[in-house]
């Protein structure tokens, strides 16, 4: 289902938590909305459910209206972080609840639900736990469950809060591999919240990364990563340090160190970003100054750690350096983005 | 064996003070009641006025609990699940009933609803009684036992949340479903539980009800009102029986509490404050 978002403005009391949102989901698509706590990427997702009232905007799903409609007739599919599960009932009562619910006439039988719910049991991997009790689950099969449940009404769009925040990094990576394929299967539309970056490269079609109630970039996880809008968008996705620099002419420098050419940035002061993958130690030419602080080699890659004007940058580095610890060291980033300073 | 010998002492103490003060004037209610043989205890029972008085008591029980099931479900769920401007007036307000003592309470309806109360005059010219009749101590009773179900279900469902019923709402469930099938399973032993308490406390409710009854035998006395009644005129024995009988009930009530709470465990109840 496709799904057109245009200046969705939601409030809690008088805090702004969505200011002016616009958004296009086509259909069929996997969108990751990223972004630190209070960035307005929940209430966004509970806004598309029709748990979160907005004062102004709108939302439409394959061109209707959808804010008109209460939350149990937009045929939204909804996971939330802490699962929700009906603890009174069975995980089979859980999954057959939207069926079971269902008017009269567009009811299936009791036959049907139990056909239906075995399913979507062999679907989620948890066949035959059907009689038991969530309070009887792990956390990973409870997420599971609960995505079970929200398909059963066969929902036109799935919604997913944080599915996996509550579980640990094992059963996590797990789950998220999982739920790629399972999407790729179903082909629903689905949107997911999270604050891990890792989680939205590795599984959605595009990311939203949101910050203070506002989108502050949209694009495939390779645009996002490669070319991010701003410093914010640039920290938030990976490891990232920045520095100092000036601009002029279109070339940003520090000293003798050129950093950036071809710049459309105005002169003045700006901040060089850079990953540590992208720094150099003892690079031929003109470079940095700063001091070895620490060495640690993990695997195949080595982390130096080098003081520079009080700040501690990280450099991934294929092999150990000469220099030793404690003294003095060249550097320089390569692949910087140069932003102005804000 | 210091503290052994401390903690020996203090629960032999607990039990001394549990026997003197709870267990020996039941047992003396019960002997007193049984003294003359249990045909004089059918015979103090069966006296019309008594009958009455049981038949009232029975009466008021069964219109005062449900209405109080049905606000304190409502009142609890409005305020746990909602916040709005007055939210923690409400909560204050719910507990009134406990702190003001229920003579005052049994007053104030004699303010409101008596012959030169507020609204009573209007009653009367209407041909409804309230005051000294079964309307009044009905109310009466009402106002006294009003906290108890909303007390026992407001932090049950404070700590329940609203998920459950979001994604009952996102599954395409209607309110009154959402209500039925998820929210009321959910707090249904808590809600039996307010449900004891409020019909123990409903039944022996005195001290508004006196004020509201106008003690009028075989017709306003509930059975706390008439073992008063019969102590008054010395007829202790009478008053012993029916007061027997009050204490049954009340035992009833606390064994089918215990019965709850053996039967469903300590986890499904909400803490005792």
């Amino acid at each position: 289902m496709k799904i057109d978002i245009s200046g969705l403005i939601c409030r809690y009391g008088t805090t702004p938590a969505i200011t002016g949102v616009d958004l296009a989901i086509a259909d069929g698509e996997f969108v990751a909305l990223l972004g630190p706590s209070g960035s307005g990427k929940t209430t966004l997702l509970r806004a598309m459910a029709g748990l979160e009232l907005p004062e102004a905007g709108s939302l439409a799903f394959d061109g209707a209206d959808a804010l008109g409609l209460p939350p149990n007739q937009r045929g939204v599919g909804f996971v939330f972080q802490h699962y929700a599960l009906f603890k009174h009932m069975t995980v089979a009562e859980n999954i057959g609840f939207g069926l079971s619910i269902r008017p009269r006439g567009r009811r299936p039988d009791k036959a049907a639900i139990a056909a239906k719910v075995a399913e979507l049991l062999e679907l989620v991997q948890l066949p035959g736990l059907g009689r038991r009790y969530p309070q009887q689950l792990s956390g990973g099969q409870r997420q599971r469950v609960a995505l079970a449940r929200a398909l059963a009404i066969e929902p036109r769009l799935l919604l997913l809060d944080e599915p996996f925040g509550a579980l640990d990094t094992q059963v996590r990576t797990e789950l998220r591999l999982w739920l790629k394929d399972l999407h790729r299967r179903l082909g629903v539309t689905s949107v997911f919240v999270t604050h891990d970056q890792e989680e939205a490269i590795e599984l959605a079609d595009r990311i939203v990364v949101m910050r203070q109630g506002r989108i502050e970039q949209v694009g495939t996880p390779a645009e996002v990563y490669a070319a991010p809008a701003s410093p914010f968008v640039y920290g938030f996705l990976g490891q990232a340090h920045h520095i100092a620099c000036t601009v002029a002419d279109g070339t940003a420098r520090i000293g003798e160190v050129v950093l950036a050419r071809d710049l459309t940035l105005a002169d003045g002061p700006a901040a060089a970003w850079f990953r540590p993958h992208a720094v150099e130690l003892e690079p031929e030419g003109p470079a940095l100054d700063g001091t070895l602080v620490d060495l640690n080699a993990i695997g195949p890659r080595v982390r130096a750690t080098i003081s520079y004007e009080g700040k501690s940058v990280t450099a991934e580095l294929e092999a150990a350096p000469e220099n030793a610890i404690g003294r003095h060291c060249k550097w320089r980033p390569r692949g910087v983005q140069v932003f102005n300073s804000e | 064996m210091g503290p052994n010998l401390s903690r020996g002492a203090l629960i032999a103490l607990a039990f001394l003070l549990l026997l003197v003060f709870l267990v020996a004037p039941l047992v003396l209610v019960f002997t007193r009641a049984l003294e003359d043989g249990p045909g004089a205890v059918l015979a103090a029972l069966a006296q019309p006025d008594a009958l009455a008085a049981i038949r009232l008591t029975l009466l008021v029980a069964a219109i005062a609990v449900p209405l109080n099931l049905v606000f304190g479900l409502a009142a609890s769920w409005a305020l746990a699940k909602f916040r709005f401007p007055g939210r923690s007036l409400l909560v204050t307000l719910i507990d009134l009933p406990l702190s003001v003592s229920p003579v005052v309470s049994g007053l104030v309806y004699v303010l409101v609803f008596g012959a030169q109360g507020l609204v009573g005059p209007w009653f009367i010219a209407h041909g409804i009684k309230i005051m000294f009749a079964v309307p009044g101590i009905v109310l009466a009773t009402v106002f006294v036992t009003l906290p108890y179900v909303a007390r026992e279900l407001i932090p049950l469902m404070e700590a329940q949340g609203r998920l459950e019923e979001e994604a009952a709402l996102t599954l395409g469930a209607s309110g009154w479903q959402t209500f039925r099938r998820v929210t009321l399973p959910n707090v249904r032993w808590g809600l039996l539980y307010g449900v004891l308490l409020c019909n123990a406390r409903a039944m022996g409710e005195f001290g508004a009800v006196s004020v509201v009854s106008g003690h009028i035998k075989g017709l306003t006395n509930t059975m706390p009102l008439q073992i008063e009644v019969l102590y008054n005129e010395y007829n202790l024995p009478a008053a012993f029986t029916v007061a027997g009988l009050l204490a049954l009930l009340a035992l009833v009530t606390l064994a089918a509490k215990s019965l709850l709470e053996w039967h469903i465990g300590a986890d499904h109840l909400p803490s005792r404050r």
